[in-house]
């Protein structure tokens, strides 16, 4: 049995750390705030370990509970409960461990920074509001923490915040973000209306009754409710898991500090819309026509996004658009309803990535705080354990057997071939070319940073790079004050921690959880969609799928990048300019991320100003004056001249305003035969 | 007439006699007693707000044959106007004393506006929702030419005045066909009239004037086109006052009049509504992006706000009625919490009404850098504030009602409008404060003390919001 | 004969005759005041015949409240007239154009 109090602690104690770092940071000093923080996720962490262990092995049923009642109005309960099923102990799991990860590095990442303390408050507040998203047993608490992670997440993008570009990011995540929520408000808002109940149990209970009803958006058109409930959801998650064409913010939240990128970036928050969807199988599996815009939305992000990150130059930026490609191909193994495909392929990639980003980050710390791989190169003789260990996470990433993405992504790929919604074999094409595209710039990152010939110098003369290494001016580029060389154990002994399940964890997992049916009643998938009951047909064990590998598309795909790449970036340099000319024009696309951010200033910010402008000139004078009065149509005008003779002046306009509004409203209903 | 309808009277009587009762002391005892004036008239509020709670236990109950009736709609936005004129004495207060102003006057008036607006609430007849409206309008009115050497107030008042006119003519006249139509003045008579009367079209016909009316007392486009003005041309005292107590009374009156009184025309005005609501939002968050006086951009959000209260009443439903009533106090907190802040950062010559003037007041005073953002915020809608719920319960009835369309535009301008919101905050936390502008935070102990509670309320009542929506539910059978 | 019909028709004319007068003036505010008093006699013709109609009373005493308040409104529209002169010299309706946007 699960107790309620073990539960509470989970997620208290990371809460307890994030408030003692945070209020009493001055006090405690750096060691007590990493300590205390450190201590809360090490808790939370080592529970849900016990809880997995309890939930899987130890024969404990699925708790499901309310443990306060916020407030209960006209039948509809708001309450804080728990949720505790596989799927979540996953999740929890995965979330704290990751977490857990992330802290100990942070002490060497962060160590000379001003804000140390309310860096760990916020990682540690970050933790906790992730818990109650993935615990919770309910819309409103899974809303809660969805902002909650939002809204530290925005706290941690600007946390340089005197660097104007980090700001600038911050705000931007919170704008999408607020596109995405709002078709998650209204979706669960349609779900309340509907299912009658925020609590998942009631409401998933009452899914079947979706069937047959519809909702009428403009009037005289109505659409499957269970269509508009999931795509408003789904809409909710495209903000939060950067999913095209929501995903502009994740490449510039870069800009924060990097075991941010890895934690929330990569590992955990950005998941949380993989995870939701997984979490609402009940309804999705209702609605074919979402599915299908689930998995074509996914499969287009997994491949064009990827595109995108073979052009940059930035390593970070470089794995940021590898993670929107991997949630791509997480969405699409969901449209797909391998569901089990999609949550594994989230755990290895929270592992793998997690890896990534902090190796990363390690040979920024190396390089002063360069992040343009334009000014590295050969690394590998410097830091051999980040070189080794970002190694098993770029293997693991490209999906080469036996590391773990292989059995994730080769699931993936398979299911989404195996499925039958519309737009599948489009989404098919995407997921198997991306296979290229991982393979590609993966490599091409790792060549660039750990081979090749070192495009650095170290002069013992220039400036330190440090001490302005928060985005001021750097010196000359390119120029160390002493040679990189390997960063502390704070920092490796996370990564070499994450490299082993990186390397192991897809062997010991892909046969229960893909076909041994993990997920139990969790997962809710419609015996016409299950795709992975097809594929556990052909399943005869993890030895052989693994040989198998070596027959399959994907694995060839994947080694065709990396001879590519190999060839291009290793043994013939030269070659990269030569590609980038033929492919001229198609580079330049790729090369400003096809252009989605230019289509939204041009489009939203711009054309709401202008907009904005035109109105505020226009409603009080301009539409009067402008587009009555001056109006060219021959009699309008013979009209206007006349009135615009004997009227003028603004409490005119006002009154005018006011009557022609009551004339339109007299003409709409008086005129117009009415309902 | 009997006893028993005085004692149901008993609060808006007594403030009556209350407000004579100061007239006097005001025309005698001089400037001298200027700050017993203001105390006065706080506790003057008190025991009226008193008076509505002790008269809870006899709810719903009518007097004088029906014109005035006592329900828990009419308790609620009575305890609401009450509590927001107390926190613009409050707010007020210093404002007033470093202009010089006329105290006496304003409190007077505002206190008779109170009076209007409490009559509007509990009306059950055409002629004491006119009466309440226009006691609430002509104190309105004389409120914004109080800075009488002002000549921007002047001109605010002189626009005020003429479309306040025009709009109280055409609610009359849809009144005068409401009763051509029905032959009867009383709400719930007209209600159950309308549905065998002959006249229907006429009905219609009037309905469209009373629509006007309750429109132009709101601020819903087309018309609103006073609100930015007067927004901006009143003292900033005057400015909080209009933005908050009037809007309770202007859903009172909604309610009144449509919810109780026309409610068999509810296809006819449904749509009205919902055509309003969407020119409201449509033109209240694009134009305020561009605005540069904080006050004119505060004017413009309101019209955004007032068509998100529209969403809610355009349901028709009882949940959608409690919803637009919760909206309306959200509302009016938190334009107090913001104007408040205004009017704690103004001094002397110095107005603090641009949007630039609070650059870098988190330097200055992150206190209230946090609580002008926290009503910033609020305003916004972002979870878990008090403006969150708010929009979130308009949004769930317009999809309850079957327009989820209104819904679709409605959280179209919400994002839109959050950019303004943002850029004052923007403003406040990221550009460096002007050289020569010491910003600092009026001194005096009540505004600050009664400031800070308001705007904590936002998050207070975001996080325990289940009681006042209950409360509000309570007023419509639910 | 004349009906029910003609009060309203009159007040119909005379209701539209206020309203035109309020955006079409230019010149001067208390063209104004005066359309703003016209606009509410025509409402009260329209009561007083409905009234008649009727055989009710309600809409005389109706009548007699809005004849009441117009007065008070009078007072105050005069008073923000005579504040406006004071300020700017000029009663120009056009003139007034300081606050927009």
């Amino acid at each position: 049995m699960l107790s309620t109090s073990l539960l509470l602690a989970i997620v208290l104690a990371p809460l307890l750390g994030a408030v003692l770092a945070g209020l009493l940071g001055r006090q405690i000093g750096r060691a007590g705030a990493h300590g205390v923080t450190i201590l809360g996720v090490g808790i939370a962490c080592v529970l849900s370990f016990y809880v997995f262990y309890q939930l899987v092995w130890g024969g404990a049923p699925d708790y499901d509970q309310n443990i306060y009642t916020w407030f209960q109005v006209a039948g509809i309960g708001a309450h804080v409960g728990f949720l505790i099923d596989r799927l979540s102990a996953m999740m929890m799991v995965v979330v704290s461990f990751v977490s857990l990860m992330v802290h100990i590095y942070t002490i060497g990442y962060m160590a000379d920074d001003d804000g140390y303390q309310r860096f760990f408050s916020y990682i540690a507040l970050f933790t906790f509001f992730m818990l109650m998203l993935v615990m919770s047993n309910n819309f409103l608490q899974l809303f809660f923490g969805w902002e909650g992670v939002g809204l530290v997440s925005y706290l941690l993008i600007g946390f340089w915040f005197k660097k104007p570009s980090a700001s600038f990011a911050g705000m931007k995540a919170f704008i999408v973000n607020r596109v995405g929520d709002l078709g998650f408000v209204l979706g669960i808002a349609a779900a309340l209306h509907f299912l009658g109940s925020l609590d998942y149990g009631t409401a998933f209970a009452h899914a079947p009754s979706l069937v047959g009803r519809s909702i009428q958006i403009i009037p005289g058109h109505p659409w499957s409710a269970a269509t508009v409930i999931c795509i408003l959801l789904f809409i909710g998650a495209m903000g939060k898991s950067a999913q095209v064409p929501l995903h502009v913010w994740l490449p510039d939240s870069m800009e924060g500090p990097t075991p941010i990128s890895a934690l929330i970036h990569a590992a955990t928050m950005v998941t949380a819309g993989v995870f939701m969807v997984a979490r609402m199988s009940p309804l999705f599996e209702l609605s074919t026509t979402a599915l299908s815009v689930v998995l074509v939305i996914g499969a287009t992000g997994a491949f064009f996004l990827g595109l995108i990150g073979i052009t940059q130059w930035d390593i970070k930026r470089v794995v940021a658009y590898s993670t929107l490609s991997q949630l791509g191909y997480m969405m699409a193994a969901l449209g797909a309803s391998a569901y089990a495909a999609g949550m594994f392929h989230l755990m290895t990639h929270a592992f793998f990535k997690a890896l990534l980003f902090l190796g990363a980050g390690s040979v920024i710390m190396a390089m002063h705080h360069e992040q343009d791989m334009r000014y590295m190169g050969g690394l590998r003789r410097y830091m051999p354990v980040t070189y080794l260990t970002m190694w098993v996470g770029s293997l693991a990433l490209c999906g080469i057997p036996p590391f773990a993405g292989f059995y994730s992504k080769d699931a993936i790929i398979e299911a989404v071939g195996a499925s039958h919604v519309w737009g599948a074999s489009y989404a098919y094409w995407c997921v198997l070319l991306g296979v290229f595209v991982t393979a590609t710039y993966t490599f091409r990152m790792m060549y660039l940073t750990f081979h090749g010939k070192e495009r650095f110098h170290v002069d013992a003369h220039a400036g330190h790079g440090h001490d302005d290494a928060h985005g001021e001016a750097h010196g000359e580029r390119g120029v160390l004050a002493h040679a990189p060389h390997e960063s502390p154990w704070v920092v490796t002994l996370p990564l070499v921690l994450l490299a082993i399940p990186s390397l192991l964890i897809g062997i010991f997992t892909v046969w229960p959880l893909l076909y041994g049916n993990f997920f139990g009643s969790a997962i809710v998938v419609a015996p016409a969609h299950d795709v992975l009951a097809e594929m556990a047909a052909h399943f005869h064990g993890v030895l052989a799928l693994t040989l198998h590998a070596v027959f399959t598309a994907p694995f060839w795909i994947a080694v065709a990048g990396i001879v590519v790449t190999s060839y291009v970036y290793l043994l013939n340099p030269a070659m990269a300019d030569a590609v980038k000319r033929v492919l001229g024009p198609v580079y330049r696309v790729v090369d400003n991320k096809f252009y989605f951010d230019e289509v939204y200033n041009a489009l939203f910010a711009r054309g709401s100003v202008a907009l904005g402008q035109a109105l505020w000139k226009g409603a009080d004078v301009g539409a009067i004056d402008g587009v009555m009065v001056n109006g060219s149509a021959s009699l309008v005008d013979r009209v206007a001249r006349r009135a615009r003779t004997l009227q003028s002046g603004f409490l005119y306009h006002y009154a005018f305003a006011m009557i022609v509004g009551l004339i339109l409203l007299l003409a709409g209903f008086l005129l117009v035969p009415h309902a | 007439m009997s006893w028993n309808d005085v004692l149901t009277m008993l609060p808006e009587l007594y403030l009556t006699g209350a407000i004579c009762v100061l007239l006097l002391f005001d025309a005698f005892a001089g400037t001298r007693y200027r700050s017993a004036m203001h105390w006065l008239s706080m506790l003057a509020l008190l025991v009226t707000a008193l008076l509505v709670v002790s008269a809870q236990r006899a709810i719903p109950a009518t007097a004088f044959s029906g014109m005035y009736v006592d329900d828990t709609l009419a308790q609620i936005l009575k305890l609401f106007s009450i509590l927001s004129v107390a926190l613009v004495f409050v707010f007020s207060e210093p404002y007033l004393r470093m202009r010089k102003m006329a105290v006496g006057e304003f409190h007077t008036l505002t206190l008779f506006a109170l009076l209007g607006i409490m009559l509007l609430v509990s009306a059950g007849n055409l002629v004491m929702i006119y009466l309440g409206l226009e006691l609430l309008t002509l104190s309105s009115y004389a409120l914004v030419a109080l800075d009488r050497d002002s000549p921007r107030a002047t001109e605010a008042a002189m626009k005020y005045f003429v479309l306040g006119a025009l709009a109280s003519g055409l609610l009359l006249y849809g009144m005068s066909m409401l009763y051509g139509a029905t032959g009867t003045l009383s709400l719930p008579g007209i209600a159950a009239t309308l549905p065998v009367t002959p006249h229907q079209s006429l009905a219609v016909f009037g309905l469209v004037f009373v629509i006007a009316g309750i429109a132009f007392k709101f601020g819903a486009a087309p018309f609103h086109m006073w609100l930015p003005d007067v927004y901006e041309g009143s003292p900033s005292a005057v400015t909080l006052f209009v933005a908050s107590a009037p809007k309770l009374a202007a859903v009172g009156m909604a309610l009144r009049l449509l919810d109780v009184g026309l409610h068999p025309l509810l296809p006819y005005w449904q749509d009205m509504l919902a055509v309003l609501a969407v020119a409201s939002l449509v033109i209240g968050s694009l134009v305020a992006i561009v605005q540069s006086n904080l006050k004119r951009m505060l004017a413009y959000s309101t019209i955004g706000h007032m068509g998100f209260l529209f969403l809610g009443l355009s349901a028709g439903t009882s949940f959608g009625n409690a919803a637009a009533v919760f909206y309306a106090i959200a509302y009016v907190l938190m334009s107090t919490a913001a104007f408040g802040v205004i009017l704690a950062l103004a001094r002397a010559g110095f107005e603090a009404d641009r949007i630039d003037d609070l650059r870098g007041l988190n330097q200055r005073s992150p206190w209230f850098a946090g609580l002008m953002a926290l009503a910033m915020f609020s305003l916004g809608g972002v979870p878990p504030l008090f403006g969150f719920w708010a929009k979130l319960l308009v949004l769930q009835s317009a999809i309850g009602a079957h327009m989820l369309w209104l819904a679709i535009v409605g959280a179209f301008a919400a994002i839109i409008s959050l950019f303004y919101y943002l850029r004052v905050v923007k403003v406040m936390y990221f550009d460096k404060p002007a050289e020569d502008s010491a910003l600092l935070v009026s001194s005096d102990a009540s505004l600050r003390w009664v400031l800070s509670l308001n705007a904590l309320a936002l998050l207070a009542l975001g996080v325990f919001q289940g009681p006042l929506l209950d409360w509000c539910l309570r007023g419509f059978g639910g | 004969m004349i009906t029910l019909a003609h009060y309203i028709v009159l007040g119909a004319v005379l209701f539209c005759i206020a309203v035109a007068g309020i955006f079409i003036n230019r010149k001067n505010v208390i063209v104004l005041l005066m359309a703003i008093e016209l606009m509410l006699l025509a409402v009260n013709i329209n009561f007083i015949a409905f009234s008649r109609f009727f055989g009710d009373v309600a809409g005389q005493v109706f009548v007699f409240f809005i004849l009441t308040v117009a007065a008070a409104e009078s007072a105050i529209g005069l008073a923000i007239l005579t504040l406006l002169f004071r300020n700017r010299r000029t009663i120009n309706v056009a003139e007034f154009d300081d606050l927009r946007g």
